[in-house]
Parts: structure tokens; C-alpha cells; sequence
């Protein structure tokens, strides 16, 4: 199912421990390196960076691809896809043939058919939004830079 | 939570200030705090790397600050905020994040003197570069820019001719050329009009007047759309590697947020003119009641108007609110729950009959701002736009002639009658003269 709503988003990440990062960088300057380092910083999500190129990032083991990782950890929660959008197909081929529950695309890693591989296979589906800001959104963080998060409550956070 | 659109007045009151999360305070809690610990040196580098969110010193972020950033933005239609020492200090920001020595902007004539200053004489020793057009001249305003023309500027309601500008033209002849529209909101209001609906990419506001309400405290906000395609080209400050940030490029790591973080993370921080916490706090509890008070501002300047067009005393008034005015129908369009409280009108018998109708009066406040609950009035040619040469008093549609009023949200025949009396000095003065 493609989740089109902040409600949905935040059910999501409430719901997910595990996230798998296809195309995560130890480059401190890549986009893929502040978002992995935000959650890894963060604490609550067992993160691990897919690239056949490195071996760790910050101390933290990469896996070449996402069926060593599942060989060895199992499936994953999410799967958050930094690649070229015309290589997003295949990471969705992978992410459903290793059973992961749902995959990310991050900003403008947008690609119809890999949307549609995922969502016909069941996956939830994220695209073009970026799982460190929609994580920081609801844990109050994101409001902290002057952001229009759309939240409104009445209610204290849970802490 | 829900994903319902909540209302203005809604937003007004819950956006940006949900109860806090440490104590359960409802009402937003004040932060006098220069600075904020670190969790661990891991935090702090991860906090400096702008890798994570969260405070380090009142200059780049307060908590109390963002919280007014956030609730303009959710009432402006914003993707977020960055609020400013003023509303002048706004504009400079939003230009610094946007443009460099070398650069060019277009802007309408119509401004607020203080804002053509800004660009004319401190933004040109800069290097930076303003053409300024005539307001409503489209073709002016194409012709005006050009290969490292970086945005262009304009205001909602023009300081103090109160031209309406034709928001939705301008972006689209902005857009053409690659850049964006900024516009000055400050005489609307979001509850009066929201520029990002009409097209607009940026905008600035001086929260020190209709927001603030009370005339008690300094503050600006620069609002972002977050549409505007920053890595197209022309826009390399946000676009290429930052010697600022260990050659981050802003539009490659944050996407929509580049604008609105190197607008903080960059310019903000090194130009200083950040806004204390305790004015923030104050701005936020203006915006609470905003929708309650711009009706009343409408309703008493709609009553003023309309009493100083029937005077004989008056040659003139410039609102475009009144049947007759030339931007009627830009209103309707832009303001359709009316014209802002801010006009001008023209006083026969020149300088002694001006001097002497401000100096009678009881209940206007002879002083130079503007959006204040109470009523307001002043001589633009002599006071505010006063550094302006003859030519650019012209083309902001300046005359000698011209009395600014700002109507504030007293009983609109206690107004009328004080400025009855007023008009009676002036008569007097008139004609004694002749």
C-alpha cells in the first residue's frame, strides 16, 4: 500500500525497528550520511548500510546487498532506498524477494514501476520523502528548526 | 493524530504550540536561554554538522523562537520559518541566502523607504545590484531582469501608496526567468492573504505590526514555500559546495530545506540579527488573536476611509477597499476579506495645513509605525520615507501632500470624531493663508 499520510508515515516508523539503507554513504557530506547518522544517533532503529563498496560506516557493519543481510539478520522492517531512480526497480525486486515490509524512496528517488513492484508485492510504500525528516517530524525534533510539521495537538508527547 | 486541514483560527492557536513535552505547560513556555548542553560530544558534533535537530545557542535557533516560526509558517502555507530581529533583518537574510556580490534584483518602486534604503545604498555597497520598477508596470518588471537577476521583490500592499500588487503575474514572470518571488507581507497579514497561494516562493514579514498587534516588540520571519526548484541553476549559493559547512551543497543534502536551513545555518548566523526568545513569545501570542483583530482593523479603516472621502479637506484617499480606488479590483482578488488598515489620503493646503491637522489630534498617535491596536498617523515625505530623493518619493507615489494613517481597533466614531477635528485645524490654518 503506498501511505500517502502523515498518519500513515508515523504508524510506520512507530511500528518498524529494523531499517536496511541501500546506497548509504560514509561520505560526511551525502545526504545518505545525515539521515543514517540521525537515526543511528537517535537510538531507537537497528540501522545497517547496504553497499558492496564499504564495510562499515561509523563503526557500524555494511552488508553488499540485501540478501546477505537478510541471510544473516532476517528480513527488515524497512528497506530506505538511496539510488538512482532508474536502479530503484531492482532494489524493490530485492526488497520483496527477501520479505521486506515495506520500502522507502527517498527524495527524488522516484520510479513508477518500482512503486508498483513493491506495492503489488504487498509492501508499505514511501516515495520522495525522507525518513530522517518524517522520524524527526514526529518525535518533535523536526519543530525545533522552525518547521511547519502540519501537527496539531493538545496533547502532551508521549516521552 | 489526524491528518485533517485544520482552520486558520485553529492554526493560529495550535500550530507550532502543542503542550510541552517536558512539563505539560500549555501555554508556551519561555526560553531565556542563551545556550542549550549537549547530550555528549557526539551530540554536540552531530548538532554543529546540522545532522540532527535540536538547539545549540539562541543565534541559529531557540526553542521559544521556533515555535513562533512554526505557526507563521502553518498560517502562511509555508514549508517553515526563520524568524528574524526585524523585519528589515528578514529581508536581509532572505536576500544574503539568495544572492551575492555580483548580483541583481528587481523590485517594485512602491516600497517601504526603509526597504529601499536597504537595497539602494546598503545592499548596492555590497554589490548587489536593485532595478526597481514601477508597481503594476508588467512589462517593466520583464524588461528589468536579467542573466544574474537572483529574485525579485515586492509587497502585498504597497508602503505607503497601498498599491495592491498582482501577486500571481509577478511569479509567473519571475519563474520564467528562473528566480524566485519575494514579498513582503506585512500589511496583509496571512489572515488578509497568503503570497504562496498566489505564487510567491518567499515571504517576509515585519512581525513587529500587525502580528505583534500591540506595538510592543521588534520581530521579522522569512517563510518558504519549500516549491521553489532551488537547484535549477540559478541559484548557486544553495546550490554548490558551502566553504561554510566543509563544502556542503544545501539543495544536495536537504532537498526542500535548503533555502529555509542555509537561510538559518548560514545567514542567520553569521549576520547576527537573530530575535530575542522573549519577543518571539509575545509575537506568538499576537498571532493567537490575529483573526480577531485584522476584521475590526478592516471595519474601522473601511469607516475612516469612506468619512475622509466626503471631506472637503481632503483631496484624496488611497484605499483599496473604496468603490472608486484603482486597485479595487487587485483587492478583491488578493484581499478579499479587505484592504489591510493601513492608507494614505492627501490634505489640501500643503506642509502648515499637514502640521497643523497631525498636531491636533487627540487619540491618533503622531509616530512612525504602523499595525499597532492603536490608531496611528505621520507624514511619510517628512518622516519615514524622508532619506528618499525627489525621484524615488515619485516613483514610491510619495507626495507632500500625503497623511499615512494606520487604523487601529478603537470605536471607529471616536476616530472619525477626532479626525473631524483635525481636518477643522487644518481648514482653519488653510485658510489664514490665503
Amino acid at each position: 500500500m503506498i501511505l500517502e499520510t502523515a498518519a500513515e508515515r508515523r504508524a510506520l516508523l512507530d511500528r518498524s525497528h529494523t531499517i536496511a539503507m541501500v546506497g548509504a554513504s560514509p561520505n560526511p557530506t551525502r545526504p545518505s550520511y545525515f539521515v543514517f547518522s540521525y537515526l543511528r544517533t537517535r537510538g531507537r532503529v537497528e540501522i545497517a548500510p547496504i553497499n558492496p563498496t564499504i564495510t562499515e560506516i561509523d563503526g557500524v557493519r555494511a552488508y553488499p546487498s540485501l540478501a546477505a543481510y537478510a541471510a544473516e539478520r532476517g528480513a527488515p522492517d524497512i528497506v530506505d532506498v538511496f539510488r538512482r531512480p532508474q536502479e530503484a526497480p531492482q532494489v524493490a525486486r530485492e526488497a520483496v524477494a527477501i520479505g521486506a515490509k515495506a520500502i522507502w524512496f527517498q527524495y527524488g528517488v522516484v520510479n513508477e514501476e518500482a512503486i508498483r513492484i513493491a506495492d503489488e508485492a504487498g509492501l508499505d510504500v514511501v516515495v520522495d520523502r525522507c525518513i530522517k525528516v518524517e522520524t524527526a517530524r514526529f518525535d518533535g525534533n523536526l519543530a525545533l528548526g522552525g518547521i511547519n510539521t502540519g501537527l496539531l495537538t493538545a496533547k502532551r508527547r508521549a516521552r | 493524530m489526524s491528518d485533517r486541514s485544520f482552520g486558520f483560527r485553529t492554526r493560529a492557536l495550535h500550530a507550532g504550540t502543542p503542550p510541552d513535552g517536558e512539563t505539560g505547560a500549555r501555554a508556551l513556555p519561555l526560553h531565556l536561554s542563551t545556550s542549550f548542553v549537549f547530550d555528549s560530544t557526539e551530540h554536540a558534533a552531530e548538532l554543529f554538522a546540522l545532522r540532527t535537530y535540536g538547539n545549540i545557542y539562541s543565534r541559529i535557533g531557540n526553542p521559544t523562537v521556533a515555535a513562533f516560526e512554526e505557526k507563521l509558517a502553518s498560517l502562511e502555507g509555508g514549508l517553515g520559518a526563520v524568524a528574524t530581529a526585524s523585519g528589515l533583518a528578514a529581508q536581509l537574510c532572505a536576500v544574503l541566502a539568495l544572492a551575492q556580490n555580483g548580483d541583481h534584483l528587481v523590485a517594485t518602486a512602491n516600497l517601504y523607504g526603509g526597504t529601499i534604503t536597504q537595497f539602494s545604498v546598503t545592499l548596492r555597497r555590497m554589490g548587489i545590484e536593485t532595478t526597481f520598477v514601477p508597481a503594476g508596470d508588467l512589462d517593466a518588471l520583464r524588461g528589468a531582469l536579467r542573466e544574474n537577476t537572483r529574485a525579485v521583490f515586492t509587497e502585498t500592499i504597497g508602503n505607503p501608496s497601498g498599491n495592491v500588487a498582482d501577486l500571481a503575474a509577478i511569479a509567473e514572470i519571475a519563474h520564467a526567468a528562473g528566480v524566485p518571488l519575494v514579498v513582503d507581507n506585512t500589511f496583509a497579514t496571512p489572515y488578509l492573504c497568503r503570497p504562496i497561494e498566489h505564487g510567491a516562493d518567499v515571504v517576509v514579514h515585519s512581525a513587529t505590526k500587525f502580528i505583534g498587534g500591540h506595538g510592543t516588540v521588534l520581530g521579522g520571519a522569512i517563510v518558504e514555500s519549500g516549491r521553489f526548484p532551488w537547484g535549477a541553476g540559478k541559484h548557486d549559493l544553495l546550490a554548490t559546495p558551502s566553504p561554510g559547512y566543509h563544502g556542503l551543497n544545501f539543495v544536495e543534502t536537504f532537498g526542500e530545506y535548503a533555502f529555509l536551513t542555509r537561510a538559518r545555518a548560514e545567514v542567520l548566523r553569521d549576520v547576527g540579527a537573530a530575535i530575542s526568545p522573549m519577543n518571539a513569545w509575545l509575537l506568538v501570542q499576537g498571532l493567537e488573536t490575529l483573526a480577531l483583530r485584522m476584521p475590526q482593523h478592516v471595519a474601522n479603516a473601511r469607516a475612516v476611509a469612506t468619512f475622509l472621502r466626503g471631506r472637503d479637506e481632503v483631496a484624496w484617499v488611497s484605499y483599496g477597499d473604496l468603490p472608486d480606488s484603482p486597485e479595487r479590483t487587485l483587492a478583491q482578488r488578493y484581499l478579499p476579506l479587505g484592504a489591510g488598515a493601513v492608507f494614505t489620503f492627501g490634505l489640501r493646503g500643503g506642509r502648515e495645513a499637514g502640521r497643523a491637522f497631525i498636531e491636533s489630534l487627540e487619540l491618533w498617535s503622531h509616530l512612525a509605525n504602523v499595525g499597532d491596536a492603536k490608531s496611528l498617523v505621520i507624514h511619510p515625505a517628512s518622516t519615514t520615507h524622508q532619506q528618499l530623493s525627489d525621484e524615488e518619493l515619485t516613483a514610491a507615489g510619495i507626495g507632500p501632500d500625503m497623511i499615512r494613517l494606520s487604523v487601529g481597533l478603537e470605536d471607529a466614531e471616536d476616530l472619525i470624531w477626532d479626525l473631524e477635528r483635525g481636518l477643522a485645524a487644518a481648514k482653519r490654518v488653510a485658510e489664514v493663508a490665503k
